[in-house]
């Protein structure tokens, strides 16, 4: 498959070469077509998101009202926070002007006057480059009052965050944007009812916003027969971890992952055995290296395997990893990440992270391994957002898959 | 870049900018993370002062901004070195030996992990991921990542800031 995301081509960021290349033309094209029409466009291509949750794309987007007294508002979620996480980035580095003419087809779409992009605190250097690239989208006339004389006006505007996983999740990163803490809002309201400031809003991911350009040009039809047909198009896989060669690729979805490892990631150093793969990021559920055969990078396959396609961030972990050290790493971090607002997260996580510390220390008991297993079970399902579930997975899936694992570090 | 002095207020040119921004969301309290960010910038940590004078600068009461930056890991809340070193330890810098990477710093500075060099030159902190997991180790100091980490590349990375 040829990149649709990431084109090879040299200096792809810059303006000009963007445009040289047939960017900008997809804008033009969408700005004479009718709004509806778009949506329909991309409902049919069965783009899904690619922020980890994989909801269909342009049935989100038809949930936005047509008619509007209020303003409305798209959210590019640019926070790209969890471990294992490393693709947006490479969007913002390298081909920014594909996401600046994505958000205007999908402002132009939902009939939205301003999009925010929201990037994480730590960023600041490609926070730096997508300005330049949005500065340059407004010189030349594609961002702005009147685009192209079409009538249609958008204002973009860049937004840093300051440090907080949380803000990856849409209602905090709402909040966040409002100038608030982090903290994620109860749903109902949805968003596309009652978000920023009360307004209309819908919430996308980078990647999937640097879809949309691709889908106008190569028409639903073509893109929904790319990789697996119930989640397709083209997806940046992250390797990292124990793997030759560690970073991101794009390729269709749907490709298995032992390829993804063995080929894109050129294997693991020393030949050694694979012990476990997180396929998606750190929140999604924990896989064995011996029960790889046959499991793809799409959201289908991976469900049936146990775990979720996440963002597509792979973690491979070689035969002489110390798993339980790995799992108190990730509680670790859904600790210090939980926003506090609901009981059973914030101490929950706490409480397994030390009871994890523990083990590490060879100093667990076999009642601490149900014990784990029971906080694990009362926060998934019980908390205003995904977090509490998010930590609670690596915990459930990691106990399950690998349970000798922390028998052999019980001493009492 | 802390001194510890009374310093007032921001530059004129991020006033400027405040107003500019504001101008581009319809509540002017949204412009508060950038406020704090530019006060950083300024006085490198944030002060009970600076948050008040941003506050006030954003529409924001003092309790408001405290919550915001209590809970945003990367605004100082107290002075720090020169160089904030802030190292990735999350689980796929972790795989590749950002421990050791964080047991160097610390034996080469005589420092323990939060705690900042006498000099005033480094302040050492572990970092959840930082999205660049393909590059690990890695470390971020200012807005600068420096990937793929060894040690005697960390030690030329110490050398040369100054």
């Amino acid at each position: 498959m040829e990149p649709l995301l990431l084109p090879p081509i040299p200096e792809y960021h810059r303006f000009d070469v963007y445009e040289a290349h047939g960017g900008y033309a997809m804008l033009k094209k969408a700005l004479s077509m009718k709004p509806a029409d778009i949506i329909n466009e991309v409902k049919a291509s069965n783009l899904r998101g690619r922020g980890g949750a994989c909801f269909p794309t342009g049935l989100k987007w038809s949930f936005m009202p047509r008619e509007s007294a209020k303003p409305k508002y798209l959210c590019v979620n640019g926070d790209e926070s969890e471990p294992g996480t490393f693709k947006d980035r490479q969007i913002f580095e390298h081909n920014p002007h594909q996401l600046i003419e994505g958000t205007v087809i999908a402002c132009f779409a939902m009939g939205i006057g301003t999009a925010y992009l929201y990037v994480r605190g730590e960023y600041k250097h490609w926070i730096d480059l997508v300005q330049k690239a949005v500065d340059d989208a407004y010189a030349h006339g594609y961002l702005g009052q009147n685009i192209l004389g079409s009538g249609f006006s958008l204002e973009f505007v860049l937004h840093r965050g300051a440090g907080a996983y949380i803000c990856g999740e849409e209602s905090a990163l709402m909040n966040s944007l409002e100038g608030q803490r982090g903290y994620p809002r109860i749903k109902p309201p949805f968003p596309a009812q009652n978000g920023l400031w009360g307004c209309p809003t819908t919430i996308n991911n980078v990647e999937t916003i640097a879809n949309v350009p691709v889908i106008l040009h190569i028409g639903a039809e073509t893109y929904a027969k790319i990789g697996a047909p119930r989640h397709p198009g083209p997806i940046l896989v992250g390797i990292s971890g124990h793997v030759n060669k560690p970073g991101v690729y794009e390729m269709p979805t749907g490709v298995p992952l032992l390829d993804i490892i063995n080929s894109y990631g050129g294997g693991v150093p020393g030949n050694k055995k694979i012990k476990a793969v997180i396929p998606g990021g750190s929140s999604t559920m924990v896989l064995r290296g011996d029960s790889l055969e046959g499991v793809c990078m799409d959201a289908e396959s991976l469900k049936a395997a146990g775990s979720s396609v996440g963002t597509a961030g792979v973690i491979v972990m070689d035969e002489d990893t110390d798993l339980v050290k790995v799992l108190w790493r990730i509680t670790h971090f859904y600790r210090h990440e939980s926003c506090g607002q609901c009981t059973p997260c914030r101490e929950g996580t706490g409480w397994m992270e030390k009871i994890l510390k523990r083990f590490v220390d060879s100093d667990g008991t076999y009642a601490d391994i149900n014990l784990l297993r029971d906080i694990a079970d009362n926060i998934e399902g019980n908390t205003i957002c995904a977090l509490g579930d998010a930590a609670a997975w690596p915990v459930q899936s990691m106990l399950k898959t690998f349970r000798g694992e922390f028998e052999s570090r019980v001493t009492k | 870049m802390s001194t510890g002095e009374q310093v007032n207020g921001l530059s004129e040119g991020n006033l400027r900018r405040i107003e500019e921004r504001k101008a581009r969301y319809p509540q002017p309290q949204a412009v508060l993370l950038e406020a704090l960010w530019m006060w950083q910038d300024e006085h490198g940590w944030i002060s009970e002062e600076g948050m008040r004078y941003i506050g006030d600068l954003v529409g924001a009461p003092y309790h408001h901004v405290l919550g915001a930056v209590t809970f945003y890991t990367m605004f100082n809340r107290k002075p720090v070195g020169r160089h904030k070193l802030e190292v990735c330890t999350n689980v796929s810098c972790m795989l590749r030996n950002s421990e050791r990477i964080l047991r160097h710093i610390e034996d080469r500075l005589q420092i323990k992990t939060g705690e900042t060099t006498k000099d005033n030159r480094f302040t050492l902190v572990e970092a959840e991921c930082l999205g660049s997991c393909g590059t690990a180790p890695v470390m971020q100091v200012g807005d600068r990542y420096y990937e793929n980490l060894d040690t005697s590349r960390v030690d030329k990375i110490l050398d040369d800031l100054k």
